[in-house]
């Protein structure tokens, strides 16, 4: 069993409307450090055992269905889950 | 001509579809549901506004794979009317029968009004009745409306004129004030505003009811010969 970590983003040449206006407020609170907010999604699977390969697998799920590749990146971290 | 209303879990806007279609123009509709997994006997598919699934993960994303989509890409295959509406039209981009995606309104703001849309080519089977460059009053309801697409996609699009209504004021950001596009084919049809409640003076204006006349005046012109 594995735990997947997906991590979804808008692309750079997307604007985000929310990461700005988080950012305006950041800045009304008196961070102005901050120069960029970009909010994106974060998603958890468990993935059974499977004779699939779990790379290709994952890169399937997130093209067909967890990201809109039209304007959004992706990446994942695969961990193992030991059983108890 | 008989048209199927098709309703997801979460579309709102499928009575008000089914009433343009039925009442105001004396055509046969159906509701359809979601699981549905033959669209043979109809002659035009309306996908209607809502929010279906919630919106979960992203407008329209889990419609996509709903058992009628299958059917939805059939008839689109076939050359039948395919209408996308509001989320109709989101479902449409997931499902790639129409290219680009509807972000967040650039405001945040769901914005619900009657706005002015510019007829930008009245040569599809959606606009007939329409005059080339005309104005006219429909409503919008809608958080993301906001037309995305790159650049190669944009040029294929204004090339081809697969851009069929604009907005004319920019209030939510689509590109070059996109709200609503054909696909190469020119037989499904996506819009973010709503036709369907512009459909008698009594709710505020009949604009809308050109886009459902030209359907079934192109259809009547391709089906019913002349005894």
């Amino acid at each position: 069993m594995k735990k997947v970590k997906v991590y979804v983003t808008l692309r750079e040449s997307v604007l985000d409307p929310q990461g700005s206006a988080v950012m305006g407020s950041l800045h009304k609170m008196g961070y102005g450090e901050v120069e960029d907010v970009r909010i994106g999604k974060y998603l958890e699977l468990v993935i059974g055992d499977s004779e699939r390969d779990v790379d290709a697998l994952v890169n399937e799920l997130c093209h067909r269905l967890l990201a809109n590749t039209v304007i959004e990146d992706y990446r994942y971290e695969i961990e193992e889950v030991v059983s108890q | 001509m008989k048209f199927a209303v098709i309703v997801f879990p979460g579309s709102n806007c499928d009575l008000d579809m089914y009433h343009a279609v039925k009442d105001e123009l004396g055509e046969e509709a159906e509701y359809v549901w979601h699981d549905s997994k033959d669209l043979s006997s109809y002659d035009g598919i309306l996908l209607p506004g809502g929010f279906s699934y919630g919106d979960y993960l992203r407008c329209g994303a889990i419609a996509q794979f709903s058992g009628v989509m299958d059917e939805v890409r059939k008839a689109a295959e076939a050359g039948k009317p395919v209408l996308g509406i509001c989320n109709g039209f989101q479902i449409l981009t997931e499902a790639g029968l129409l290219p680009g995606v509807l972000l967040r309104n650039k405001n945040l703001k769901f914005m619900c009004r009657t706005v002015g849309l510019k007829v930008e080519n009245n040569n599809t089977l959606f606009t007939n009745e329409y005059e080339q460059g005309q104005e006219i009053q429909i409503p919008i309801a809608h958080g993301e409306g906001n037309y995305y697409c790159d650049d190669a996609t944009y040029t294929h699009l204004k090339e081809n004129n697969q851009i069929v209504f604009t907005y004319a004021d920019d209030f939510n950001g689509s590109r070059n004030n996109i709200a609503g596009i054909i696909n190469d084919r020119g037989n499904v049809l996506g819009m973010m505003p709503h036709p369907e409640r512009a459909v008698s003076d009594l709710i505020g204006g009949k604009d809308g009811l050109a886009l459902f006349r030209s359907i079934v005046k192109q259809w009547r012109e391709a089906h019913v010969s002349h005894a």
